[in-house]
């Protein structure tokens, strides 16, 4: 028997670990991600929220049917007299919650898809059922071909993809801008329309960027002096002002460059036209059928070979 | 190296191991038809927060690694050019097979809308950014390879047999229902015969590039099960989150493949009480170390270099489960590098064992146990999702098991015995 030497040891590394190292260096060359301030998205400004949830009652009103949705009974509820969804779900694309430190201290927030510029839902959706419309930014899912892997929801920062844990024909549930409801009909989302104090401001993103930070300059004190969502995870659509730490409203701090770029950046580098694993199934191809012919030869069964019968057994 | 280098196993497929797997495996069917009545939430503990649960974590992502057996084989045999495994490879591939196919049938369980799978194969979804894409299609690829790499197996039987059993049954069958079994069927089993016949040398001859393809294809999709993570940077903690996780699982994959090749030979010799193959398997044993040490290399410095060595030390909850995958995987791999213990069986078989576990926890570690999506969630398998994953392993014995006693899988004795004359006494004290 042949000792296993370290020369083939690097042998076959080489050929299987070759292709991935080699195409590294290439990382440079993936398309750059740009921020498109003409989409279009909101700005919600948690020191105008009241907490009257009519955003939330809205969005389950216009959306229920196309988008899936549900009212969500309490415990105490027994006659289901109210919609009590305790967190974002499978029934509920958007909520308001209150975050109390302190009797003074104390804020609204309200979740809801953060539309990101470039979301790592779409990015690993294996059969494009998450989306981003070019034009509007608008980041949307389509049941019909989503297989329900989950995927997104592992992937999302924000946790806003939700799945329908409960029932036989699931599907996932996120906000869509209205884009096939409210905003198809009146050109504006449903929350942004109802809120009885202008907590939700809709429109381009460029706009909304202007009017926050006009809020910030001219109101000195009253803002934490950060627009959230302006440059996390290589911008979103939905824009956050408060006076309280985001990461204690459940935003999570996050960096600016997108998760997406770093993993698609490594997904692109491996697979670049496909050419790492071509070049690797050729090179197995030669080494295998070199080292068959030479088995052939020199082995006692060498007769069959002769006789035409290639022999390689399984 | 021809089809008469393996045998089948003489022994009765009925025995209290079967009753017991068919139980576990029938548990676990009844369970996956009620998530599929029921939906998922009814079986399962995963929720939004732990979207991906033990389904994709064992049976996906481990049990992916643990079949790894064939293209461990594959590659010692047909790249590293060693062809006296030969004889090996055949019950690797079994095993693979069965570990592939139940794969692909829990991620049918696993997802919410399997009947949408048919947009893997419309151009117009694909989704070349995303490595779950990538993982699937290759997955899909690998099964259809490996079951062509069994053909063989197959067509060798479907030649020689007699049809006994079906004969008898069908007798049985039509003079309960008092007919005459009609000529027709023995013709047709005839012709089932003519066509294995003629199929198995054109098989043969292109066997060879579907056995490179099915060392391609895994190399892929290895890696790209670590691929799947990169996106939670923000989820999956820093002790595992790289942008080498696809190198890492690579390298994972070879190393769980060849001590589960070690293990499955061990297991079943024990198990169907043949001589050990300790030469083949201290051979095979000594390739281990080298792949474990490039691994821990890997860790190490990219922990040291993305300043995490501090983390990987402090003794928390994550930090404690980062070192016991290292110190499995490296204690295994330290018994290894030992030449008198690779030639003791009972040394290999605990290495192996070491090295399997360390290997499954770091794939464990990095889908569920390094995953926090934040505050307030939390995950333990239910009773009836641990269920279900412990069916499907146990009908992949079960499978196994009658498989080896059907078709010729395992290594004639007599050509092992050839190779190895005198190690079958020595391995079995
Ligand atoms: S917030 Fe999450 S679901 Fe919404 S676009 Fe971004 S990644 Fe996708
Ligand atoms: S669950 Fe559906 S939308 Fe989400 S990644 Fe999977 S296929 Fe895409
Ligand atoms: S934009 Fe529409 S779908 Fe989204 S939260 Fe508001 S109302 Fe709901």
């Amino acid at each position: 028997m042949r000792k296993p030497s370290r020369r083939d040891f690097l042998k076959i590394m080489g050929a299987t670990g070759a292709a991935l190292l080699a195409g590294r260096a290439g990382a440079e060359a993936s398309e750059e991600h740009h921020v498109n301030n003409e989409t279009i998205g909101m700005l919600y400004d948690a020191t105008k929220c009241v907490g009257c949830k009519a955003c939330m009652s809205a969005c389950k009103r216009v959306n229920s049917d196309y988008g899936s949705l549900s009212y969500e009974q309490a415990k105490f509820d027994s006659d289901g007299l109210w919609d009590a969804p305790e967190d974002l779900s499978g029934s509920t694309r958007t909520l308001i919650k209150l975050f109390k430190e302190s009797d003074k201290q104390w804020s609204y927030v309200k979740y809801s898809c953060m539309h990101c510029q470039k979301p790592s839902c779409v990015s690993v959706c294996p059969v494009s059922a998450m989306t981003r419309d070019k034009m509007t930014g608008t980041v949307d899912y389509n049941k019909d071909a989503c297989i329900g892997c989950r995927y997104c929801q592992v992937a999302c920062a924000f946790n806003i993809p939700k799945f329908q844990w409960e029932k036989a024909i699931p599907q996932i549930v996120k906000c869509d801008l209205c884009k096939n409801t409210n905003l198809l009909k009146k050109g504006i989302t449903a929350c942004a329309e109802v809120c009885p104090v202008g907590a939700i401001m809709f429109g381009k993103r460029k706009d909304l960027l202007e009017e926050a930070n006009k809020r910030l300059s001219e109101n000195p004190g009253k803002y934490l002096n950060h627009i959230y969502g302006e440059k996390e995870v290589g911008g979103t659509n939905h824009l956050y002002l408060s006076a309280m730490q985001f990461n204690k409203l459940g935003l999570p701090v996050l960096a600016n460059e997108a998760p997406a770029e770093f993993s698609e950046k490594i997904q692109h580098t491996i697979y670049k036209g496909f050419i790492a694993p071509v070049a690797l199934y050729g090179t197995l191809c030669f080494v295998a059928l070199k080292n068959m012919k030479g088995h052939g030869t020199d082995d006692k069964h060498s007769e069959k070979e002769e006789k035409g019968e290639s022999d390689h057994g399984a | 190296m021809g089809h008469d280098e393996y045998q089948k196993h003489d022994a009765k497929i009925l025995t209290p191991t079967f009753i017991v797997l068919l139980t576990l495996t029938l548990i676990g069917f009844a369970l996956i038809a009620v998530r599929f009545i029921k939906g998922i939430g009814a079986v399962t503990n995963m929720s939004d927060g732990y979207p991906w649960g033990i389904w994709i974590t064992y049976d996906v992502a481990t049990g992916t690694a643990i079949a790894c057996g064939g293209y461990a084989m594959a590659i010692l045999i047909y790249i590293r050019n060693h062809m006296h495994y030969h004889p090996m490879i055949r019950s690797a591939i079994l095993t693979s097979m069965f570990g592939y196919g139940l794969a692909g049938f829990s991620v049918m369980v696993d997802v919410g809308r399997p009947w949408n799978s048919y947009n893997f194969f419309i151009p117009s979804k694909w989704q070349a950014n995303s490595a779950m894409f990538e993982v699937a299609l290759c997955v899909m690829a690998y099964t259809t390879v490996l079951l062509l790499e069994f053909l063989p197996a197959v067509l060798t039987t479907l030649e020689k047999t007699e049809w006994k059993t079906l004969q008898l049954l069908l007798d049985m069958l039509y003079s309960r229902m008092g007919m005459k079994r009609p000529e027709r069927i023995g013709e047709r089993l005839d012709k089932v015969k003519e066509v294995a016949a003629w199929l198995k040398p054109r098989l043969d001859k292109v066997l060879i590039f579907v056995i490179v393809l099915g060392i391609t294809l895994p190399t892929m999709h290895q890696s790209s099960l670590g691929s799947l993570l990169l996106i939670a940077s923000t989820k999956l903690h820093p002790l595992w989150h790289t942008g080498f996780l696809p190198l890492l699982f690579l390298i994972n994959c070879m190393f769980i493949g060849y001590s589960i090749a070690i293990l499955e030979s061990v297991i079943s010799c024990y198990a169907f009480k043949r001589p050990f193959e300790t030469k083949e398997l201290s051979g095979m044993a000594r390739i281990i170390p080298w792949l474990t040490v490039i691994w821990l290399a890997v860790v190490i410095g990219d922990l040291a270099w993305r300043g995490q060595l501090g983390a990987a030390l402090s003794f928390d909850f994550y930090s404690r489960f980062f070192l016991l995958e290292f110190c499995l995987v490296a204690g295994g791999s330290l018994l290894l590098f030992s030449g008198r213990k690779r030639e003791s069986i009972r040394w290999l078989f605990a290495s192996a064992v070491l090295i399997v576990l360390g290997g499954a926890l770091y794939r464990f570690n990095v889908y569920l146990i390094g995953f926090n999506p934040g505050k307030g969630w939390h995950y333990f398998p239910s009773l009836a999702e641990l269920m279900i994953t412990v069916g499907i392993v146990a009908f992949e014995i079960l499978g196994y098991q009658v498989l080896v006693k059907i078709l010729p899988v395992l290594p004639k004795l007599h050509t092992r015995q050839q190779i190895d004359a005198g190690h079958a006494a020595e391995g079995k004290a």
